[in-house]
Protein backbone atom coordinates (compact mmCIF):
# COMPACT_ATOMS: atom_id res chain seq x y z
CA UNK A 1 0.00 0.00 0.00
CA UNK A 2 2.71 2.38 1.02
CA UNK A 3 6.37 2.01 1.03
CA UNK A 4 8.84 5.05 2.43
CA UNK A 5 12.42 4.52 1.58
CA UNK A 6 15.22 6.22 3.46
CA UNK A 7 13.30 9.35 4.59
CA UNK A 8 15.49 12.20 6.00
CA UNK A 9 13.96 15.07 7.91
CA UNK A 10 15.34 18.07 8.82
CA UNK A 11 13.95 21.15 11.37
CA UNK A 12 16.00 23.65 12.10
CA UNK A 13 19.28 22.33 11.53
CA UNK A 14 17.74 19.58 13.64
CA UNK A 15 17.77 15.97 12.02
CA UNK A 16 14.64 14.41 13.00
CA UNK A 17 14.39 11.25 11.67
CA UNK A 18 17.31 9.57 9.29
CA UNK A 19 17.13 6.64 6.99
CA UNK A 20 13.36 5.81 8.46
CA UNK A 21 11.74 3.15 6.04
CA UNK A 22 8.07 2.18 6.47
CA UNK A 23 5.78 -0.03 4.84
CA UNK A 24 2.07 -0.25 5.46
CA UNK A 25 0.22 -3.40 3.89
CA UNK A 26 -3.90 -3.45 3.62
CA UNK A 27 -5.96 -5.08 6.30
CA UNK A 28 -2.61 -3.24 8.90
CA UNK A 29 -3.00 -0.22 12.01
CA UNK A 30 0.05 1.08 12.03
CA UNK A 31 0.47 2.92 15.51
CA UNK A 32 3.31 5.56 15.16
CA UNK A 33 4.60 6.37 19.13
CA UNK A 34 6.96 9.20 20.43
CA UNK A 35 7.75 11.98 22.77
CA UNK A 36 6.52 15.37 21.51
CA UNK A 37 8.85 16.78 18.90
CA UNK A 38 10.02 13.28 18.09
CA UNK A 39 9.04 14.16 14.39
CA UNK A 40 4.95 12.24 14.38
CA UNK A 41 3.56 14.89 12.58
CA UNK A 42 6.63 15.66 10.01
CA UNK A 43 6.58 12.27 9.23
CA UNK A 44 2.86 12.25 8.66
CA UNK A 45 3.20 15.03 6.20
CA UNK A 46 6.10 13.61 4.29
CA UNK A 47 4.33 10.60 3.84
CA UNK A 48 1.23 12.56 2.03
CA UNK A 49 2.98 14.56 0.10
CA UNK A 50 2.72 17.66 2.10
CA UNK A 51 5.99 18.14 2.81
CA UNK A 52 9.52 17.30 1.02
CA UNK A 53 12.15 15.29 2.63
CA UNK A 54 15.31 16.12 2.57
CA UNK A 55 15.94 12.36 0.85
CA UNK A 56 14.16 9.59 0.30
CA UNK A 57 11.26 8.81 -1.31
CA UNK A 58 7.53 7.79 -0.59
CA UNK A 59 5.34 5.60 -3.24
CA UNK A 60 1.28 4.74 -2.31
CA UNK A 61 0.30 1.82 -4.48
CA UNK A 62 3.66 2.36 -6.45
CA UNK A 63 3.26 6.11 -7.26
CA UNK A 64 5.26 8.38 -6.29
CA UNK A 65 3.77 10.98 -3.98
CA UNK A 66 5.53 14.31 -5.21
CA UNK A 67 6.09 13.09 -8.70
CA UNK A 68 2.32 12.39 -9.03
CA UNK A 69 0.17 13.73 -6.06
CA UNK A 70 -2.87 13.00 -7.82
CA UNK A 71 -2.93 10.01 -8.54
CA UNK A 72 -1.08 9.20 -5.70
CA UNK A 73 -3.73 10.64 -2.81
CA UNK A 74 -6.45 9.40 -4.96
CA UNK A 75 -7.28 6.66 -2.65
CA UNK A 76 -6.04 8.35 0.94
CA UNK A 77 -7.48 10.20 3.45
CA UNK A 78 -5.87 12.43 5.91
CA UNK A 79 -6.70 14.05 8.91
CA UNK A 80 -4.56 16.58 10.33
CA UNK A 81 -3.88 18.73 13.33
CA UNK A 82 -5.57 21.45 11.52
CA UNK A 83 -8.93 19.99 10.42
CA UNK A 84 -9.29 21.42 6.87
CA UNK A 85 -13.28 22.71 8.04
CA UNK A 86 -13.97 26.52 7.10
CA UNK A 87 -15.29 28.01 10.29
CA UNK A 88 -17.50 30.12 8.17
CA UNK A 89 -19.67 27.00 7.25
CA UNK A 90 -21.72 25.03 8.67
CA UNK A 91 -20.80 21.05 9.47
CA UNK A 92 -22.67 20.10 6.12
CA UNK A 93 -21.79 22.46 3.83
CA UNK A 94 -17.97 21.67 5.02
CA UNK A 95 -18.46 17.84 4.71
CA UNK A 96 -20.89 18.43 1.01
CA UNK A 97 -17.94 19.72 -0.03
CA UNK A 98 -15.64 17.29 0.97
CA UNK A 99 -18.08 14.71 -0.73
CA UNK A 100 -18.24 16.82 -4.16
CA UNK A 101 -14.29 17.10 -4.13
CA UNK A 102 -13.42 13.42 -3.59
CA UNK A 103 -16.48 12.43 -6.37
CA UNK A 104 -18.31 10.92 -3.45
CA UNK A 105 -21.94 9.47 -4.30
CA UNK A 106 -23.28 10.40 -0.98
CA UNK A 107 -26.32 12.05 -0.60
CA UNK A 108 -26.97 15.11 1.27
CA UNK A 109 -29.46 12.78 3.15
CA UNK A 110 -26.51 10.07 4.73
CA UNK A 111 -23.98 13.02 5.44
CA UNK A 112 -26.91 14.60 7.96
CA UNK A 113 -27.54 11.26 9.43
CA UNK A 114 -23.83 10.34 10.25
CA UNK A 115 -23.48 13.93 11.75
CA UNK A 116 -26.60 12.79 13.72
CA UNK A 117 -24.96 9.60 14.51
CA UNK A 118 -21.80 11.65 15.91
CA UNK A 119 -23.70 13.56 18.17
CA UNK A 120 -24.08 16.72 16.08
CA UNK A 121 -27.71 16.61 15.87
CA UNK A 122 -29.13 19.78 15.73
CA UNK A 123 -25.50 21.31 14.58
CA UNK A 124 -25.57 20.74 11.16
CA UNK A 125 -26.40 24.32 10.43
CA UNK A 126 -24.25 26.23 12.72
CA UNK A 127 -21.07 27.84 11.89
CA UNK A 128 -18.36 25.68 12.88
CA UNK A 129 -16.80 28.49 14.58
CA UNK A 130 -19.25 28.30 16.57
CA UNK A 131 -18.88 24.72 18.23
CA UNK A 132 -16.87 23.65 20.92
CA UNK A 133 -12.85 21.91 19.72
CA UNK A 134 -14.51 18.48 20.26
CA UNK A 135 -17.43 19.10 17.67
CA UNK A 136 -15.24 20.57 15.23
CA UNK A 137 -13.18 17.17 15.44
CA UNK A 138 -16.32 14.81 15.81
CA UNK A 139 -17.35 16.81 11.84
CA UNK A 140 -13.65 16.37 10.50
CA UNK A 141 -14.01 13.00 11.48
CA UNK A 142 -17.37 12.60 9.94
CA UNK A 143 -15.25 11.49 6.51
CA UNK A 144 -14.25 8.37 8.13
CA UNK A 145 -17.75 7.67 7.36
CA UNK A 146 -18.32 9.34 3.96
CA UNK A 147 -15.24 8.07 2.79
CA UNK A 148 -15.87 5.46 -0.17
CA UNK A 149 -12.50 4.64 -2.06
CA UNK A 150 -10.19 5.74 0.56
CA UNK A 151 -7.66 2.43 0.88
CA UNK A 152 -5.71 4.41 3.62
CA UNK A 153 -5.90 6.65 6.18
CA UNK A 154 -3.64 8.65 7.70
CA UNK A 155 -4.75 10.34 10.88
CA UNK A 156 -2.87 13.05 13.45
CA UNK A 157 -3.81 12.31 16.90
CA UNK A 158 -7.90 11.50 15.77
CA UNK A 159 -8.49 11.30 19.52
CA UNK A 160 -7.55 14.62 21.17
CA UNK A 161 -10.24 16.61 22.44
CA UNK A 162 -13.06 13.44 22.11
CA UNK A 163 -14.70 12.32 24.63
CA UNK A 164 -15.02 8.27 25.54
CA UNK A 165 -17.86 7.24 24.12
CA UNK A 166 -16.79 8.72 20.66
CA UNK A 167 -13.56 7.16 20.90
CA UNK A 168 -14.82 3.52 21.07
CA UNK A 169 -17.41 4.82 17.92
CA UNK A 170 -13.62 5.92 16.74
CA UNK A 171 -12.18 2.43 17.17
CA UNK A 172 -15.12 0.66 16.04
CA UNK A 173 -14.75 2.19 12.51
CA UNK A 174 -11.09 1.83 12.03
CA UNK A 175 -11.49 -1.69 13.25
CA UNK A 176 -14.57 -2.36 10.19
CA UNK A 177 -12.16 -0.52 8.38
CA UNK A 178 -9.10 -3.16 8.43
CA UNK A 179 -10.89 -5.94 8.75
CA UNK A 180 -12.49 -4.67 4.98
CA UNK A 181 -8.88 -4.57 3.94
CA UNK A 182 -8.16 -0.95 4.41
CA UNK A 183 -4.79 0.37 5.88
CA UNK A 184 -4.61 2.67 8.33
CA UNK A 185 -1.45 5.03 9.94
CA UNK A 186 -2.32 6.74 12.90
CA UNK A 187 -0.43 8.49 16.21
CA UNK A 188 -2.15 8.76 19.24
CA UNK A 189 -0.78 9.26 22.93
CA UNK A 190 -3.32 7.12 24.25
CA UNK A 191 -3.91 3.09 24.41
CA UNK A 192 -5.68 1.86 21.91
CA UNK A 193 -8.29 -0.97 22.47
CA UNK A 194 -7.88 -2.80 19.12
CA UNK A 195 -5.25 -5.72 19.63
CA UNK A 196 -5.35 -7.52 16.31
CA UNK A 197 -3.19 -6.29 13.11
CA UNK A 198 -1.87 -3.52 15.22
CA UNK A 199 1.96 -2.80 14.15
CA UNK A 200 3.61 -0.20 17.02
CA UNK A 201 6.55 2.16 15.52
CA UNK A 202 8.46 3.76 18.16
CA UNK A 203 10.07 7.25 17.07
CA UNK A 204 12.70 8.35 19.11
CA UNK A 205 13.45 12.07 20.01
CA UNK A 206 16.60 13.04 18.36
CA UNK A 207 19.02 16.14 19.71
CA UNK B 1 -14.42 14.86 -16.58
CA UNK B 2 -18.08 14.74 -14.80
CA UNK B 3 -16.74 14.81 -11.15
CA UNK B 4 -13.86 16.95 -12.32
CA UNK B 5 -16.73 19.46 -13.60
CA UNK B 6 -18.37 19.20 -10.17
CA UNK B 7 -15.43 19.62 -8.00
CA UNK B 8 -14.56 22.71 -9.93
CA UNK B 9 -18.12 23.58 -9.00
CA UNK B 10 -17.95 23.00 -5.82
CA UNK B 11 -14.79 24.57 -4.99
CA UNK B 12 -16.32 28.32 -6.57
CA UNK B 13 -19.58 27.28 -4.55
CA UNK B 14 -17.69 27.28 -1.67
CA UNK B 15 -15.41 30.23 -2.17
CA UNK B 16 -18.80 32.13 -3.14
CA UNK B 17 -20.76 31.42 0.07
CA UNK B 18 -17.36 32.10 2.52
CA UNK B 19 -17.34 35.46 0.60
CA UNK B 20 -21.23 35.76 1.35
CA UNK B 21 -20.67 35.53 4.74
CA UNK B 22 -17.52 37.80 4.82
CA UNK B 23 -19.72 40.81 3.15
CA UNK B 24 -18.87 43.62 5.98
CA UNK B 25 -15.03 42.53 5.32
CA UNK B 26 -15.04 42.69 1.75
CA UNK B 27 -16.98 46.13 1.90
CA UNK B 28 -13.90 47.48 4.02
CA UNK B 29 -11.25 47.55 0.70
CA UNK B 30 -14.23 49.21 -1.38
CA UNK B 31 -14.72 51.76 1.12
CA UNK B 32 -11.15 52.61 1.73
CA UNK B 33 -10.90 53.02 -2.41
CA UNK B 34 -13.88 55.16 -2.39
CA UNK B 35 -12.32 57.30 0.71
CA UNK B 36 -8.60 57.92 -1.17
CA UNK B 37 -10.36 59.21 -4.30
CA UNK B 38 -12.43 61.50 -2.33
CA UNK B 39 -9.78 63.01 -0.77
CA UNK B 40 -7.91 64.33 -3.66
CA UNK B 41 -10.45 66.73 -4.54
CA UNK B 42 -9.53 68.11 -0.98
CA UNK B 43 -6.30 68.11 -0.97
CA UNK B 44 -5.82 69.41 -4.82
CA UNK B 45 -9.06 71.63 -4.52
CA UNK B 46 -11.99 71.35 -7.19
CA UNK B 47 -10.76 72.74 -9.77
CA UNK B 48 -12.12 70.61 -12.79
CA UNK B 49 -9.16 70.88 -15.64
CA UNK B 50 -6.71 69.51 -12.58
CA UNK B 51 -8.71 66.88 -11.44
CA UNK B 52 -9.36 65.64 -14.73
CA UNK B 53 -5.88 66.07 -15.82
CA UNK B 54 -4.87 63.41 -12.55
CA UNK B 55 -8.34 61.71 -12.45
CA UNK B 56 -6.82 58.39 -14.35
CA UNK B 57 -3.76 58.44 -12.11
CA UNK B 58 -5.85 58.70 -8.84
CA UNK B 59 -8.52 55.74 -9.88
CA UNK B 60 -5.63 53.54 -10.76
CA UNK B 61 -3.55 54.03 -7.62
CA UNK B 62 -6.63 53.61 -5.43
CA UNK B 63 -7.32 50.84 -7.04
CA UNK B 64 -4.27 48.99 -6.71
CA UNK B 65 -3.60 50.22 -3.05
CA UNK B 66 -7.51 48.61 -2.13
CA UNK B 67 -7.19 45.60 -3.92
CA UNK B 68 -3.69 44.77 -2.33
CA UNK B 69 -5.83 45.04 0.99
CA UNK B 70 -8.46 42.03 0.12
CA UNK B 71 -5.91 40.12 -1.82
CA UNK B 72 -4.90 38.68 1.62
CA UNK B 73 -8.06 36.77 1.88
CA UNK B 74 -7.34 34.84 -1.05
CA UNK B 75 -5.55 32.25 1.09
CA UNK B 76 -5.04 33.25 4.49
CA UNK B 77 -8.24 31.39 6.04
CA UNK B 78 -7.71 28.31 3.86
CA UNK B 79 -3.70 28.35 5.16
CA UNK B 80 -4.91 28.57 8.84
CA UNK B 81 -7.90 26.20 8.98
CA UNK B 82 -5.79 23.28 7.18
CA UNK B 83 -8.79 23.07 4.14
CA UNK B 84 -5.34 24.39 2.02
CA UNK B 85 -3.66 20.49 2.98
CA UNK B 86 -6.94 19.42 1.93
CA UNK B 87 -6.80 21.13 -1.63
CA UNK B 88 -3.18 20.09 -2.15
CA UNK B 89 -4.35 16.17 -1.78
CA UNK B 90 -7.24 16.13 -3.50
CA UNK B 91 -7.65 14.47 -6.48
CA UNK B 92 -8.33 18.10 -8.48
CA UNK B 93 -5.05 19.50 -10.00
CA UNK B 94 -4.21 22.45 -7.70
CA UNK B 95 -3.52 25.10 -10.72
CA UNK B 96 -7.58 24.95 -11.48
CA UNK B 97 -8.43 25.13 -7.62
CA UNK B 98 -6.16 27.95 -7.94
CA UNK B 99 -7.42 29.58 -10.86
CA UNK B 100 -11.32 29.06 -10.11
CA UNK B 101 -10.20 31.05 -6.45
CA UNK B 102 -8.54 33.99 -8.37
CA UNK B 103 -11.84 34.33 -10.46
CA UNK B 104 -13.69 33.89 -8.05
CA UNK B 105 -11.71 36.80 -6.00
CA UNK B 106 -11.98 39.21 -8.99
CA UNK B 107 -15.52 38.73 -9.15
CA UNK B 108 -15.90 39.42 -5.79
CA UNK B 109 -13.30 42.49 -5.23
CA UNK B 110 -13.53 43.76 -8.22
CA UNK B 111 -16.43 43.81 -9.76
CA UNK B 112 -18.00 46.30 -6.93
CA UNK B 113 -15.48 48.51 -7.77
CA UNK B 114 -16.34 48.94 -11.53
CA UNK B 115 -19.70 49.36 -10.86
CA UNK B 116 -18.79 52.13 -8.27
CA UNK B 117 -16.93 53.72 -11.39
CA UNK B 118 -19.30 55.86 -12.59
CA UNK B 119 -19.70 57.84 -9.60
CA UNK B 120 -15.69 58.43 -9.55
CA UNK B 121 -15.49 59.57 -12.69
CA UNK B 122 -18.08 61.70 -11.83
CA UNK B 123 -15.82 63.49 -9.03
CA UNK B 124 -12.92 63.67 -11.12
CA UNK B 125 -14.44 65.16 -13.61
CA UNK B 126 -13.85 62.55 -16.76
CA UNK B 127 -15.04 62.83 -20.03
CA UNK B 128 -16.95 60.05 -21.69
CA UNK B 129 -14.52 59.29 -23.54
CA UNK B 130 -11.83 59.20 -20.67
CA UNK B 131 -14.18 56.83 -18.74
CA UNK B 132 -14.67 54.61 -21.79
CA UNK B 133 -10.99 53.98 -21.51
CA UNK B 134 -10.78 53.37 -17.36
CA UNK B 135 -13.26 51.27 -17.62
CA UNK B 136 -11.78 48.97 -20.18
CA UNK B 137 -8.32 49.43 -18.78
CA UNK B 138 -9.73 47.86 -15.32
CA UNK B 139 -11.32 45.19 -16.79
CA UNK B 140 -7.68 44.18 -18.87
CA UNK B 141 -6.02 45.31 -16.20
CA UNK B 142 -7.53 43.83 -13.13
CA UNK B 143 -7.31 40.21 -13.79
CA UNK B 144 -3.19 40.79 -13.87
CA UNK B 145 -3.53 42.08 -10.78
CA UNK B 146 -5.41 39.35 -8.66
CA UNK B 147 -3.35 36.49 -10.85
CA UNK B 148 0.31 38.45 -9.79
CA UNK B 149 -1.20 39.11 -6.33
CA UNK B 150 -2.04 35.54 -5.86
CA UNK B 151 1.53 34.49 -6.31
CA UNK B 152 2.58 37.08 -3.81
CA UNK B 153 -0.10 35.83 -1.13
CA UNK B 154 1.03 32.33 -1.92
CA UNK B 155 4.48 33.09 -0.85
CA UNK B 156 4.21 35.11 2.09
CA UNK B 157 0.96 32.91 3.61
CA UNK B 158 2.57 31.42 5.85
CA UNK B 159 4.63 34.17 7.47
CA UNK B 160 3.04 36.51 10.41
CA UNK B 161 1.13 39.34 9.74
CA UNK B 162 2.47 39.52 5.87
CA UNK B 163 0.75 42.44 4.64
CA UNK B 164 3.18 45.07 4.52
CA UNK B 165 5.61 42.99 3.25
CA UNK B 166 2.72 41.56 0.26
CA UNK B 167 2.37 45.63 -0.72
CA UNK B 168 6.17 45.82 -0.67
CA UNK B 169 6.78 42.80 -2.56
CA UNK B 170 3.53 43.58 -5.02
CA UNK B 171 3.52 47.15 -6.21
CA UNK B 172 7.02 47.59 -8.11
CA UNK B 173 5.23 44.57 -10.36
CA UNK B 174 2.37 46.83 -10.41
CA UNK B 175 4.22 49.34 -12.18
CA UNK B 176 4.09 48.47 -16.19
CA UNK B 177 0.43 48.23 -15.46
CA UNK B 178 0.08 51.39 -14.31
CA UNK B 179 1.90 53.29 -16.79
CA UNK B 180 -0.19 51.75 -19.71
CA UNK B 181 -3.09 52.62 -17.77
CA UNK B 182 -2.46 55.63 -17.54
CA UNK B 183 -1.33 56.35 -20.61
CA UNK B 184 -4.53 54.89 -21.92
CA UNK B 185 -6.56 57.61 -20.04
CA UNK B 186 -4.47 60.21 -21.29
CA UNK B 187 -4.82 58.92 -24.90
CA UNK B 188 -8.32 59.46 -24.91
CA UNK B 189 -8.35 62.31 -23.06
CA UNK B 190 -6.73 64.17 -26.25
CA UNK B 191 -8.92 61.83 -28.01
CA UNK B 192 -6.40 60.18 -29.75
CA UNK B 193 -6.94 56.60 -30.32
CA UNK B 194 -5.35 53.66 -27.25
CA UNK B 195 -5.85 50.52 -29.30
CA UNK B 196 -1.98 50.24 -28.59
CA UNK B 197 -1.52 50.19 -24.99
CA UNK B 198 -4.70 48.19 -24.88
CA UNK B 199 -3.24 45.61 -26.70
CA UNK B 200 0.23 45.45 -24.76
CA UNK B 201 -1.95 45.21 -21.03
CA UNK B 202 -3.80 42.58 -22.78
CA UNK B 203 -0.93 40.77 -23.90
CA UNK B 204 0.85 41.35 -20.05
CA UNK B 205 -2.96 39.75 -18.80
CA UNK B 206 -2.67 36.43 -20.99
CA UNK B 207 0.99 35.98 -20.05
CA UNK B 208 -0.26 36.07 -16.60
CA UNK B 209 -3.18 33.75 -17.29
CA UNK B 210 -0.99 31.01 -18.71
CA UNK B 211 1.81 31.56 -16.01
CA UNK B 212 0.14 32.36 -12.54
CA UNK B 213 -1.95 29.53 -12.34
CA UNK B 214 1.29 26.96 -12.16
CA UNK B 215 3.43 29.12 -10.14
CA UNK B 216 0.49 30.14 -7.39
CA UNK B 217 -0.10 26.10 -6.77
CA UNK B 218 4.08 25.90 -6.39
CA UNK B 219 4.08 28.30 -4.01
CA UNK B 220 1.15 27.03 -1.71
CA UNK B 221 3.00 23.52 -2.19
CA UNK B 222 6.61 25.08 -0.83
CA UNK B 223 4.58 27.24 1.50
CA UNK B 224 3.62 23.85 3.13
CA UNK B 225 7.03 22.96 4.10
Amino acid sequence: MLIAKQICCEKQDRILFQDFDLSIKSGELVLLKGENGAGKTSLLRILVGLSAPISGSVAINNIDVRAEPNQALQQVLYIGHKLGLNALLTPIENLQFFNQMCAYQNNNQFILETLDNLGLIGLDDVPVKSLSAGQQRRVALAKLWLHKSAKLWVLDEPFTALDVGLVNMLEQQILSFINSGGAVLMTSHQALSIQDHVRTVQMEYNW
Amino acid sequence: MVSMRRAILAVAKRDFSIAYRQRAELMQPLMFFLMVVTLFPLAIGPSPQTLQLVSGAIIWVAAILSLLMGLERLFRDDFADGSLEQLIISPLPLYLIVLVKVVNHWLVHIVPLLILSPLLALFLNMSLNMYLALVITLLVGTPTISLIGAIGVALTVGLQRSGVLLALLLIPLFIPLLIFATSTIDSAAMNLPFGFQIGIMSSILLLALAVAPAVIAYSLKVSQN
